[in-house]
């Protein structure tokens, strides 16, 4: 007998004896699966399947292709490509061959794929499943193994064409999905890093403040705030003057305001991003797709001024002014705070969508004139009060309106 | 910093003559890792190419291979078939122990301090573990899934070391053979279907194989070892397997000789009620199990109409361990052309063959009644039946096909391109392509704010695509939109103040299209 039939014999033998179950040798089964992984059955691959052929046919329908990469990479084509991420990788034993990692994502594998190939030009998507060794919790859904579904653009095109095709997609997708109303929230990395540089933070500090205004929709502002100052060594006022800007949000009326914003108007990236976002939502529009954009919000009131003090001690004025606003027909309202901040009043009209604000300051009250802003625009028209009645601010008021 | 260490090492061995070839290994390993971490730019070097033994799948082959997957499931749901899918590794204590020698194969992962894990090597064993741990007694699954095996890649011939596996399975105590038919019955569908010439399927039985080597003197400790040698009649010639097992396993000339005549029948149920009264073979009440349920499957393959294409072959050896009963095995019958064959495949003089190359099975399987019993603490035994489509090899020749063919392999598909005629019509072509979208029709555009024409229907002919709206200014102040058909030119014009008729247009001439293909 040679040495393999031997280890066949035993290997049959113990089969065997396992089966038979003596008292001894019973074989122990471990029935589960490895952590972190989990199979499918039945009807989870019957919904998946409904899921991807929704998705699927969306791509297609924009002209996309599809490719497949293999499970494992090169151990060096991942490595320097996932910082401090990487420690989340899955390695091959060393058998004797090359060094192998399980893929991390679909990006770096397309990235090498588009290399390999000399590709200039593709739009593709790719499903399939990567790999992460951390800590599962299984009850919030979060696996070491999971599909990712990616589509992607490659090329060099006229500007945000493709870039607004991919918001496209993904409204048609979430849409089909029938999953209930969302918004999709866009920025622009040079927009950011113009008004990080504008509020005085050193470049160096750029990523990691930006790591923290990251986690503005899992935390208060107070709290995002105190960790720039406390822990990343921001000037209170710095964050102060990221705070109004990142309360900010709107459609091409925001991006058109902000390139006329004295302080961020100095940051050339920050003009660049904008005139790109404004030319986004102009394709947005014509996509049809701009009311499931950042706060194109339906309006649940049809408030058309808010009345607003700059200073403290104004209360008084604000309730006159407002109710002669009313007394006019005109859809007014007012905080109903004694000494509101300024920020404060102005953040309410945008969350509201109330298009006009009339601010009450103390040197115009002594000048005889109120201060009529349009919200979105931030353009100022001055009007007269003399008449202690307000009604030549009611006429401006009708008038912009 | 090792490699700091080792150059000191080198360093300080300079004048050591014998040190010269180790000198030159440490070199040459600094070199790679300096071209790895980009030398004095600080470039990183990419190296280029996926695993050994793996490949990507372009556009084109995944158009093919999307396919050839609709053609098989499409057959499996016809049958009423579920999917269940698995991680794509297991414990490595789940794969340990089940493939016998093949378990040098398996690759590991590597230990980073957590449980031991290993690729799965085939989608048999994850669905005897997948049964065993949700205590399921009763299923028809099919699974399609890449697995995972580390032998000799030869890319050539279409060994790859990660490869899809196409599996079907029926597990559950039924009345005999009637699931077993129904498997051979999908085989023939699939195979048919998938339009891959003609091929034909071969049964056997593991319970005849162990009878007729019993009846022909095979010792029993022998049955497994010349089983495989037996196996190996599609690729060499009967004297070259006689002399294997005469020589290397250690039978008498007689035993082996008995084989040869036993192994040299085919038929179908005339030949199973033959051996029923052959005064050898009738001997082993085995072999008679074996042959009783082989005619009761040839009733059951008359009953669906496909026994033109299946021969009972006695020569028929499965190599996998866990078979107990019924085998079968897919061939094609010929090649469509001629990549050069492997020298041990040249060869048409195989025993039983009508002329003609085989490439190889492209579907296999069996009964298996122990697995998921080794899976169970309580050893609960559920018996199973399956077949595995070769689709690897199948792709591989449907590529082939494809590459032979004028016809071309489209990558997309896009139904229409929204294309201007003029500078300064991007919002026109915005626009339009939402409204197609919107109603569910695929469509393109060109990126660029003024393409040319010609660039535009270019594009058209290099993808596929077969119609083409065309904005044009005066088209657009007279209200039409001009719908050509890219190969013929002939053009619809129709009005778009009402885009819903603009679609009903473009659907109709779809619809006339594909009638007319």
């Amino acid at each position: 007998m040679t040495v393999s039939q031997i280890d066949e014999e035993v290997a049959k033998l113990l089969e065997l004896k396992a089966q038979l179950g003596g008292d001894d040798g019973k074989q122990t089964f471990v029935l589960k699966t490895a952590k972190g992984t989990r199979d499918y059955n039945p009807k989870q691959m019957a919904i998946r399947e409904k899921v991807f052929n929704t998705i699927v046919s969306c791509f297609k329908r924009h002209g996309a292709e599809t490719i497949d990469t293999p499970v494992f990479e090169l151990k060096e084509t991942l490595t320097g490509k996932y910082g401090e991420d990487s420690k989340l990788i899955y390695d091959l034993k060393d058998q004797g061959g090359e060094l192998l990692s399980l893929r991390y994502d679909l990006t770096v594998p397309f990235a090498r794929y588009l290399a390999m190939n000399k590709i200039t030009n593709i739009k593709r998507y790719h499903i399939a499943k990567v790999y992460r060794r951390d800590n599962p919790a299984m009850t919030r859904g979060r696996y070491r193994e999971f599909y990712q579904c990616d589509f992607d653009i490659a090329g060099q095109y006229d500007p945000m064409i493709p870039d607004a095709e991919c918001l496209k997609i993904v409204y048609e997708i979430l849409s089909e999905l029938d999953l209930g109303d969302f918004h999709i929230k866009v920025n622009d990395r040079r927009i950011l890093d113009g008004m990080f540089a504008v509020c005085g933070v050193p470049d160096e500090k750029f990523r990691t403040i930006c790591s923290t205004v990251d986690k503005l929709d899992k935390m208060l502002w107070e709290d995002v705030k105190n960790e720039m100052v406390k822990e990343k060594g921001l000037t209170e006022e710095a964050a102060d003057q990221i705070g109004e800007y990142v309360s900010m949000q709107g459609g091409m009326d925001l991006a058109e305001r902000l390139l006329h914003d004295p302080k961020l108007s100095q940051s050339k990236q920050a003009c660049a991003g904008l005139t790109d976002m404004k030319q986004l939502f102009s394709y947005l529009q014509l996509f049809q797709i701009t009311d499931k954009l950042s706060a194109e919000k339906v309006r649940t009131t049809e408030t058309q001024v808010l009345v607003a003090s700059a200073q403290k001690n104004l209360l008084e004025e604000r309730l006159r002014l407002t109710a002669e606003l009313w007394n006019a027909g005109i859809k007014a309202e007012l905080l109903y705070k004694k000494n509101p901040k300024l920020l404060t009043q102005l953040q309410h009209c945008e969350e509201t969508g109330i298009p006009l604000v009339a601010i009450l300051g103390e040197q115009e009250l002594k000048d005889g004139v109120v201060k009529v802003r349009n919200v979105a625009t931030r353009e100022e028209v001055r009007k007269a009060s003399q008449k202690r009645g307000w009604g030549n601010v009611c006429s401006a008021v009708e008038k912009i309106l | 910093e090792h490699e700091e260490e080792i150059l000191r090492g080198i360093k300080t061995q300079k004048g050591n003559p014998s040190s010269s070839g180790r000198h030159r290994i440490e070199v040459a390993k600094l070199l790679e890792l300096k071209a790895q971490l980009g030398g004095d730019d600080g470039k990183q070097t990419f190296v280029l190419k996926t695993a050994k033994g793996t490949r990507d799948y372009n556009p084109k082959q995944m158009a093919i291979r999307e396919k050839v997957f609709n053609t098989i499931v499409s057959c499996f749901k016809r049958h009423g078939a579920e999917t269940i899918d698995t991680p794509v590794f297991e414990l490595k204590e789940t794969l340990t122990g089940k493939y016998g020698e093949d378990s040098k194969l398996i690759y590991d992962l590597k230990d980073q301090g957590g449980e031991l894990l290993s690729l799965r090597y085939d989608l048999t064993v994850p669905f005897a573990r997948y049964l065993a741990m949700n205590k399921i007694t009763n299923i028809k699954r099919y699974h399609i899934a890449k697995v995972y095996r580390r032998d000799n890649p030869a890319m050539t011939r279409g060994r790859y070391r990660e490869f899809y596996q196409c599996d079907f399975d029926i597990a559950g105590q039924y009345d005999p053979m009637i699931p077993d038919a129904e498997c051979l019955k999908i085989v023939y569908e699939i195979l048919s279907e998938l339009d891959l010439g003609d091929f034909h399927i071969k049964v056997n039985d593991r319970r005849i194989l162990d009878g007729m080597f019993a009846v022909c003197g095979v010792p029993d400790e022998k049955f497994r070892t010349i089983c495989s040698t037996v196996d190996k009649l599609d690729k060499m010639l009967w004297e070259d397997v006689k002399n294997e097992m005469v020589k290397e396993k250690g039978l008498t000339e007689e035993a082996a000789d008995q084989i040869g005549e036993y192994v040299s029948m085919q038929g179908g149920m005339d030949l199973a009620e033959r051996l029923l009264h052959d005064p050898k073979l009738s001997q082993s009440k085995q072999a008679c199990a074996g042959l009783t349920d082989m005619k009761q499957l040839f009733s059951y393959l008359q009953l669906f109409q496909i026994t033109d294409k299946v021969v009972f072959d006695l020569s028929l050896a499965r190599g996998l361990d866990y078979y107990t009963g019924v085998i079968y095995e897919a061939v094609l019958c010929q090649t469509l052309q001629a990549p050069t064959p492997a020298p041990a495949e040249q060869n048409g003089a195989v025993s039983g063959e009508e002329g003609g190359v085989s490439v190889g099975s492209v579907a296999g399987g069996g009964r298996y009644d122990g697995l998921v019993g080794m899976f169970d603490p309580k050893g609960r035994k559920v018996p199973c039946v399956g077949v595995s489509i070769g689709i690897e090899r199948i792709f591989s020749i449907m590529e082939q096909k494809a590459e032979l063919s004028a016809e071309k392999v489209r990558t997309t598909e896009t139904q229409v391109l929204v294309a201007s005629a003029q500078k300064n019509l991007l919002e026109e072509r915005l626009r339009l392509t939402a409204e197609l979208w919107n109603a569910g029709i695929k469509a393109e555009l060109l990126y660029k704010k003024n393409p040319k024409l010609l660039t535009q229907l270019q594009h058209c002919e290099e993808t596929g695509i077969p119609l083409v709206a065309i904005l044009g200014e005066q088209e657009l102040k007279d209200g039409v939109v001009k719908v050509r058909n890219v190969a013929t030119r002939e053009e619809v014009r129709k009005a778009s103040q009402s885009k819903h008729e603009l679609n009903i247009t473009l659907l109709k001439t779809m619809c006339f299209m594909m009638l007319h293909e």
